[in-house]
């Protein structure tokens, strides 16, 4: 099926090149930052972690939303989905290696990074991150393939894939959760030693993946006339919605506990990033509320059955990624670490080339993304079924 | 075979790539580094030959040993205690960096980077 | 394809799988060593079953007190101090010992009518060595690890820089070379003994293990002249133990479990 990526238009080539471009500059940037060291970051020794690690942690919930895809599909025998799932199990792809790029990145010595395996350390979340990701890209990339080439060949995967696809469902689950332990296990911050925090996370996931799933497959139609079908197209928009709604939900939750316990500790990161600490206020302050009129937003245009797959749903969905990314690209972390340790406040405010590394890594993400999606494409058109509304 | 002619051709520039370190150096004389040996001692933790294979693992096992075991000194296998420490202890006979270190690192094309935190002895940089 | 063919494959691969894996597993292990030697313990070196620290705060005076210790730990282990030059790095410091104020030192005991000489009075401040280390517990590596002796210590060789310590720490006691630390050292460095470190790895104190094994005391011990002590927690008669039987005393967040070694007279 490769050789379907080295047929296209002009316009698909011109866009890989564009892609290619950006890669090769970020890459450069990346490579000062290399042999200067993580100096050339916005981090420092109270915010240790930044840009990199919360775009790292965006993407596993994106990476683990294709399983709201394959779960109805799978589960429940939601047939209207199977036109799509073959296009959220390789964003998937896409999402997981970027992850592993985004953590690469953030290392100070990525040349030893086999260490982690050269040395497995059972007690640390990060040993289990790194057997979820790669047994996720695994399973995704088999199941893809496989149900791929069984559509082109118009015939029935075979029955092994079935149990992958049981497999992939719950790992997908293990994947953000045990992200989730990657913060929620750590002593003395505040803002992310809460049980709540992977429920919160996949909740987030669950609205955020497929929002920017539903968004690319607009986009697609527009470009290619391929259809994902109006029912599928609601029946995501609809758990698009609950999934936003829970995630809301659970930060309303976090929010009455901080504020009505009146524990300092919990409530001052809150404090911090909707309002500034002790007369200190940030960037991230304009983002927070940003994000909260983005959440308003888009579940007034979800909520109502009538115009929640409307013509409206893309500016709805647009808001929704914009105010998961903010509180789960941004916040989450930046909220982590102020406070700092001292109960003071060190800002952090990312550098240039840390943003254009980190572009970098979506560049090649939306590379992954285009060729897996060309080949997709290519089948779903020889098939014949490109037409969500006519299968 | 489909496109059997650009399936050989595409092997042929395969194996010829592949292959090219050993074709471009062929027939290249190696010349065996002369390192200068300290002058005020004949005697290494161990054998010569042994350090000429081993020294880096023994340099891991130290490392590993001195660290997480406390275990500071080595008893070679002559009986002698030494305590363990490359820059302490192995640089204070081979001061000679430039003579020592890094005749065979070079001649070999390795590039250990043990100085970016080890101090070396004055008078080489 | 021939079925005994491709069953053959299939269960070729599984086992060439199999194989390779296991010796993967296994080869971490079981490290054979290369030296025909053997190791021991160094003849002169200071043993305890659990290294603790007792900071005796009322006993410090001025700044040049605090300074003393500081400059010692910090010359004996070549920290670079990337303050000193204005270049924009100066967040991304690096400390061992450094002082802070009670209020951020003990956040979780504040309150505004302590006395004046503690609300005033700066606190040492440096890797609690906890009983219950979160960085130990996090690091993917094992490059940070727990001495049977209480000490909390690194291998810098093995950090791969991921910095997952210093968001496990709750102590704020760790930090990363952001940049090569060589260009804010002098030249020669402070310490000739000892080794610098290099960009990309997490460092912090060590308790002075290297001090420790050659049957000195920990260099900020040494500079405090008596405001400092150090000793084992499991032996009655040590000096520590005498210390904090004999005085009230405090360590940071307490509340989190992690059992610091480190305790404050104040």
């Amino acid at each position: 099926m490769v050789e379907k990526l080295l047929e296209g238009s002009k316009r698909y080539y011109m866009w890989l090149l564009f892609l290619v471009a950006v890669i090769a500059v970020c890459g450069i940037v990346y490579l000062t930052q290399l042999s200067t060291g993580l100096g050339v970051t916005g981090m420092n020794r109270d915010v240790s972690w930044g840009l990199y690690i919360s775009q790292f942690t965006y993407l596993v919930g994106v990476a683990a939303s294709a399983v709201m895809l394959v779960l109805p599909a799978y589960f429940h025998h939601y047939k209207k989905f199977k036109i799509m799932i073959i296009f959220g199990e390789f964003m998937a792809i896409a999402a997981v290696i970027m992850c592993c790029l985004f953590i690469v990145v953030d290392l100070g010595q990525p040349q030893r990074m086999m260490n982690v395996l050269l040395h497995p350390t059972p007690n640390s979340v990060m040993f289990y991150d790194m057997i979820v990701l790669i047994g996720y890209l695994t399973l995704n990339a088999i199941i893809g393939w496989v149900t791929l080439e069984a559509e082109r060949h118009d015939t029935t995967p075979p029955k092994w894939v079935l149990y992958l696809c049981y497999l992939s469902i719950i790992w997908a689950f293990s994947i953000h959760t045990v992200t989730a332990f990657l913060y929620a296990g750590v002593p003395g911050r505040h803002y992310w030693l809460t049980a709540i925090m992977a429920a919160r996370f996949l909740a987030s996931a669950f609205c955020s993946g497929p929002a920017i799933l539903l968004l690319l497959m607009l986009l697609l139609r527009r470009l290619t006339g391929f259809n994902p079908g109006k029912e599928a197209t609601h029946t995501l928009a609809t758990i698009i919605t609950y999934a936003m709604c829970l995630n809301v939900f659970f930060y309303i939750l976090e929010c009455f506990t901080a504020f009505y316990s009146g524990i300092p500790g919990h409530a001052d990161p809150l404090v911090f990033l909707f309002s500034g600490f002790h007369g200190v206020t940030s960037w991230v302050t304009p983002c927070m509320w940003v994000a909260v009129l983005c959440t308003i937003g888009c579940l007034a245009i979800l909520i109502p059955p009538t115009t929640r797959s409307g013509k409206y749903m893309p500016y709805a969905l647009g808001m929704l990624v914009l105010a998961s990314w903010i509180d789960k690209g941004l916040g989450l972390l930046i909220g982590g670490f102020t406070p700092n340790m001292f109960e003071s406040v060190t800002l952090f405010i990312p550098t240039v080339r840390e943003i254009s590394v980190a572009i970098g890594v979506y560049a090649v993400g939306a590379l992954i993304v285009s060729l897996l999606w060309k080949i997709a494409l290519s089948v779903k058109f020889e098939v014949g079924h490109n037409d969500g509304d006519a299968m | 075979m489909y496109n059997k002619k650009a399936v050989i051709v595409g092997i042929v520039v395969f194996l010829v790539i592949c292959t090219a370190p050993f074709w471009t150096n062929f027939g290249a004389k190696y010349s065996k580094p002369e390192v200068a040996l300290p002058a005020d001692s004949n005697e290494c933790v161990e054998s010569a030959a042994f350090m000429r294979a081993e020294h880096m693992q023994l340099l891991n096992e130290w490392r590993d040993q001195a660290l997480r075991n406390d275990n500071r000194v080595y008893v070679s296998s002559t009986g002698k205690k030494w305590e363990i420490s490359l820059q302490n202890t192995c640089l204070k006979c081979h001061s000679d960096y430039e003579q020592f270190c890094d005749k065979c690192h070079v001649t070999n094309n390795v590039d250990p980077y043990c100085w970016t935190c080890h101090i070396l002895p004055k008078g080489s940089k | 394809m021939n079925k005994n063919r491709r069953s053959f494959l299939k269960v070729a691969g599984l086992s060439v799988f199999a194989l390779t894996g296991g010796a993967g597993l296994f080869g971490t292990t079981a490290q054979a060593m290369v030296s025909p030697g053997k190791y021991e313990h160094a003849p002169k070196g200071k043993i305890a079953k659990r290294w603790a620290m007792v900071i005796d705060t009322r006993k410090f005076r001025n700044v040049e007190d605090y300074d003393a210790i500081i400059k010692a730990c910090h010359d004996a282990h070549n920290v670079p101090d990337i303050r000193s030059r204005k270049d924009g790095h100066e967040d991304q410091e690096i400390k061992w010992i450094w002082t802070d104020s009670y209020e951020h030192a003990f956040p979780d005991d504040m309150n505004e009518h302590l006395t004046k000489h503690v609300l005033d009075r700066p606190f040492p401040l440096l890797c609690n060595h906890c009983t219950n280390p979160p960085c130990v517990r996090v690091c993917p590596t094992q490059a940070t690890y727990k001495l049977p002796n209480g000490i909390v210590t690194m291998d810098y060789h093995r950090c791969i820089g991921c910095r997952f310590c210093m968001a496990g720490c709750p102590y704020g006691a760790r930090s990363f070379n952001f940049l090569d630390p060589r260009p804010y050292l002098s030249d020669p460095v402070p310490n000739p003994q000892y080794p610098t470190r290099m960009k990309g790895v997490v460092e912090k104190c060590t308790f002075c293990t290297e001090r420790l094994a050659k049957g000195l005391l920990p260099a900020c011990v040494e500079a405090s002249e008596g405001r400092i002590l150090f000793g084992d927690l499991n032996d009655p008669e040590s000096d520590v133990c005498k210390a904090l039987a004999e005085n009230f005393s405090i360590r940071r967040k307490p509340n989190l479990g992690t059992q610091p070694g480190v305790y404050y007279i104040v």
